[in-house]
């Protein structure tokens, strides 16, 4: 599409549209909305529109449709994939002033909100009823729920409870020509027609705005424990997650660290981890305690078979303390270099071993440093690259390092993007993931939503695709 | 990653502000900063206006912006900088350790130098106030006789009777309602420059007086000593030294403070203390980092302000971390405690107020919400940004009425005057004091 600019005429619409109050166009709001998490990616919108309600979304919509000026769905610009800057200039729309949170319903054991609500809002004020939502992204201190449903965010518990995808109920949604699409309901049960709710949840803010959800809730469980187990060989740990699976316990978290995180973590914050391991292993379980003693029991063992060392929280505080390794697993990579590059390959979880293999392997060949943590349970990994945006030169073998790892996560079955989503980010390798075919379908149901391109234009489908890296 | 280009910033032309930012702005620090976004939930003017530029990532971006010549409308900056209270939740909320502090030093430095435009009382004040008053510990003395004057005469009575304190500002009525009572004379003065310690002595401390705490506060400076003493300290008050410069730095007088830091670390250098107490967060912590500071300053200079800035402690972490007074006390009372942001997000010091609180006898100690939060007092916001200032006290004094305390505790000069005033403004002056930690301590522990 032909992007237009703001002109007096269409602002002088917006306005009206959005509500004086809601409307800035100053050179501070311009700028602090010309980025979000992804490093480096930096663009000039041409305005910021605060979203009030359904109605009001409708009419920005409809005028930006009308004039073809490009719509960039915000909620807390937390996502790692380039998803929302305004690559293209026109508007950002922020959604973080829809922050209600409409109904808890404990009979239907659903929630429904405005989609600017702060994640953490909503697992304080269903954990005050007994309830639970599992989808827990590191971020969720700041992201919304919105931009969780947006990039179908993951979390710690994806193992055992799924990711966002498998608790968005139903949704209400603008479409760029204005219309309201209501979605599901508070229904387990439902298949009348195409599933439009689950096709918008990962939809990157390209098809739709989204105003309201109802998610699902759980009972919270009443127990929980965590254990740790450090390895000196990689494929012990991964041979270990193994047969936990088989012998059918679904661990709560089973999160992973490699080598080369353990050295920076015990760098970063001294805490004893001993560095000369190559794995750590932070196991959780939760549920009924009988239950969670019991598989908590048989992990111990599990892991004993192979593990260097394994210990066991007897109470919360030494639970808190085992935790502290993966908590600062993030923090301490963050702070060794000004530029930190957090990817997400993601494999099936029997290739673990042999990806965390490929990525030390590749990030020596390119001589970068990448450190990998992530969720053993589910495959996703997080190879984290710590590097300096104004060295152009490292930066290229940076971006060549990922091209590789992404392409071996393919070939080990796997995926470029487990829970960040594509934007523009990974636009470029969507292709190689979905294929020639899968890109034609996606641009259809785009064409169906969006027929002018306004809203998010410029991600996920790239203007050409990257050619393929050839693994050696 | 994608091969299209990433960047596509528009140059702004050049000016004098984005010129001097470039040069002062520690670049690897606005790098560093990933903006994940964590720093926006604790951020209290982020959570007031809900705008992006009034958060801390927002106010990275902007200063980067200025540095990396983006900015056309130097007063975007300053409106921003002027805005940001200073208190630095942000960096603990930050999971990439930025040094936001710093970066605001920075930033107001710029903007002092090349373009600030103050209204003209603010001015007068500041430039009365840093170069003319702060500096000079005599001079402040005789400021807090002049106070004292007000007070004691019959003056202050007359003014307020005649109505006369109307034609101030309405935030600096509140302030002056709640004016402590001051002296002429600091704590060096009334208890002599040594005061050994009781019992065995386990170190030797040097007291660090301040200018406001020592004029406005002096109970809570001979308190402090007092306390120290019964910890086990020898407690030297170095003769020489003077205002800890924090005010400056945090207004973009950083020259005037490094002057005022390096005449602090000559004298506690020839004291030649194991230790430095603070017991105001918003000094400990620029204290704490004169290091950083002087970081340009040679290698001598460096290595002085090191040996300074690691002996820096407040009073709390000193009888809890490094002495064995347990005893404090006993009160029959409901207490409450309000974080200082220096004391928490600069010093790190968080538990021990509240263990210190919790182990009065008889005490009964309740939880403040958000009390880990800026009390909108900060330096001198109040006094320049009074709106933003009172929409925070507002929602603070609710949570404080919600404790329904008797004591509200606090560990910082500038947060007890604004407690203080929140007190009075909120109607609960006849239900509940507040008090600096100290002075609560010594009242516990009885202490003449
Ligand atoms: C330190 C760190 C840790 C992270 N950890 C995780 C993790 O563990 N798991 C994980 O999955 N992600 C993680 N993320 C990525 C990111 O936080 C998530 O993708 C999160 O869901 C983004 O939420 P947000 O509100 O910031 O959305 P934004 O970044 O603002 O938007 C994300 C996408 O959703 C779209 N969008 C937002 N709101 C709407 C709406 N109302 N309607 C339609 N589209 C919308 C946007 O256009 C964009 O494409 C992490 C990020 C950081 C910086
Ligand atoms: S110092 Fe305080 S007010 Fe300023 S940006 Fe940080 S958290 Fe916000
Ligand atoms: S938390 Fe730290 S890294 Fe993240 S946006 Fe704030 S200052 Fe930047």
């Amino acid at each position: 599409m032909e992007e237009k600019k703001i002109t007096p005429e269409i602002k002088k619409q917006l306005l009206e549209a959005a509500g004086t109050d809601n409307y800035f166009d100053d050179e501070e709001s311009l700028l602090a909305h010309s980025y979000d998490a992804t490093p480096i990616y930096q663009a000039m919108p041409e305005a910021v529109i605060y979203a009030r309600s359904t109605r009001q979304v409708s009419a920005v919509l409809k005028v930006a449709d009308e004039h073809r000026i490009p719509v960039y769905t915000r909620g807390s610009a937390s996502n790692l994939s380039a998803g929302t800057f305004p690559l293209k200039g026109g508007i950002v729309l922020v959604m973080t002033k829809m922050n209600r949170l409409l109904e808890i319903d404990e009979d239907n054991l659903t929630a429904t909100f405005e989609t600017g609500l702060i994640t953490k809002d909503l697992h304080d004020a269903v954990q005050e009823k007994g309830l639970f939502y599992p989808p827990d992204p590191g971020s969720m201190v700041v992201s919304t729920l919105g931009g969780n449903i947006g990039n179908c965010a993951g979390g710690l518990h994806g193992l055992k409870y799924g990711t966002t995808k498998d608790y968005v109920l139903g949704l209400k949604a603008v479409l760029p020509n204005g219309d309201v699409l209501e979605t599901g309901g508070k229904l387990t049960k439902d298949v009348a027609g195409y599933d439009l709710t689950k096709l918008l949840v990962g939809s990157e803010g390209t098809l739709a705005v989204i105003t309201e959800a109802t998610v699902k809730l759980l009972p919270a469980p009443p127990y929980k424990r965590i254990m740790l187990a450090y390895f000196d060989d990689l494929f012990a740990a991964a041979r270990t997650v193994s047969k936990i699976i088989a012998a059918k316990v679904i661990p709560a978290t089973l999160e992973f660290l490699d080598h080369g995180t353990i050295r920076e973590v015990e760098a970063f914050a001294g805490i004893g981890l001993p560095t000369d391991m190559e794995a750590i292993l932070i196991i959780g379980q939760d549920g009924h305690q009988a239950v969670v003693d019991e598989e908590i029991e048989k992990m111990t063992q599990i892991c004993m078979e192979e593990a260097a060392e394994v210990k066991v929280a007897e109470n919360d505080e030494d639970a808190e303390r085992l935790m502290t390794a993966r908590r600062a697993a993030f923090t301490a990579l963050a702070r060794k270099k000004p530029t930190t590059i957090l990817e997400d390959a993601t494999v099936p979880r029997s290739q673990v071993a042999p990806m965390v293999e490929k990525i030390v392997e590749i990030g020596q060949k390119y001589d970068v440093e990448i450190c990998t943590f992530g969720h053993a349970g589910d495959g996703n990994l997080h190879p984290t690259c710590m590097t300096d945006a104004r060295d152009e030169e490292e930066l290229a073998r940076v971006e060549k390092a990922f091209d590789e790892i992404f392409e071996a996560a393919l070939a080990l079955g796997g995926t470029i993007t487990g829970e960040h989503g594509v934007g523009l980010a990974k636009a470029a390798q969507l292709e190689w993931k979905v294929g020639k075919a899968g890109m034609e379908v996606m641009r259809g149901i785009k064409k169906a939503f969006d027929p002018h391109g306004i809203l998010n234009p410029g991600k996920m489908f790239a203007e050409e695709t990257r050619e393929r890296v050839v693994l050696d | 990653m994608a091969v299209i280009e990433k960047q596509s910033m528009p140059k702004a032309e050049e000016n004098a502000l984005n010129t001097r930012m470039a040069e002062l702005l520690n670049y690897d620090q606005a790098l560093n900063c990933m903006r994940c976004g964590f720093c926006l939930p604790a951020c209290p003017t982020y959570r007031e206006m809900g705008q992006e530029a009034s958060s801390p990532r927002g106010r990275i971006a902007l200063m980067k912006a200025a540095a990396d010549g983006l900015l056309q409308n130097p007063q975007v900056l300053e409106d921003q900088l002027n805005q940001c209270l200073g208190c630095r939740a942000c960096e603990t909320a930050c999971p990439a350790g930025v040094h936001y502090g710093e970066l605001y030093e920075q930033g107001k430095q710029a903007v002092e130098e090349k373009h600030a435009r103050h209204r003209f009382w603010v001015r007068i004040l500041r430039k009365l106030a840093f170069e003319h008053i702060f500096p000079y510990q005599k001079r402040m003395r005789i400021l807090g006789g002049l106070i004292a004057f007000y007070q004691k005469s019959g003056l202050q009575r007359l003014v307020r009777k005649l109505g006369l304190i109307k034609l101030f500002p309405q935030h600096m009525q509140e302030m002056e309602a709640v004016l402590p009572e001051t002296k002429a004379s600091g704590v060096s003065q009334e208890l002599g420059e040594f005061i050994p310690a009781k019992g065995e002595k386990i170190g030797t401390v040097g007291m660090f007086s301040g200018c406001i705490m020592d004029i406005m506060f002096l109970e809570t400076n001979k308190n402090t000593v007092k306390l120290l003493s019964e910890a086990g300290f020898d407690v030297l008050i170095p003769k020489q030294q003077n205002c800890c410069g924090a005010l400056h730095a945090h207004n973009g007088e950083r020259e005037k403070a490094k002057a005022l830091a390096k005449n602090n670390i000559r004298a506690f250098k020839e004291a030649n203390v194991d230790f430095i107490a603070s017991n105001a967060g918003g000094c400990g912590a620029l204290l704490q980092e004169y290091n950083h500071l002087l970081d340009d300053e040679d290698e001598d200079m460096r290595r002085e302000a090191s040996w300074f800035a690691g002996r820096v402690k407040d009073v709390s972490e000193l009888i809890l971390d490094h002495s064995s007074l347990r005893d404090m006390g006993s009160l029959n009372e409901r207490i409450t405690y309000q974080s200082s942001c220096h004391l928490q997000n600069g010093m790190q010091v968080k538990d021990q107020p509240h263990f210190l609180l919790q182990s009065i006898k008889g005490a009964e100690y309740v939880p403040l919400l958000e009390g880990e939060r800026c009390c909108g007092s900060a330096g001198i916001y109040n006094l320049v940004q009074p709106e933003m200032a009172g929409r925070i006290l507002a929602e603070k004094m609710e949570h404080v009425r919600q404790t329904k305390a008797d004591t509200l505790v606090t560990a910082n000069p500038g947060c007890l005057l604004q407690m203080k005033a929140g007190i009075h403004k909120a109607g609960l002056s006849d239900k509940m004091r507040a008090v600096h930690i100290v002075d609560l301590l010594a009242e516990a522990k009885r202490i003449q």
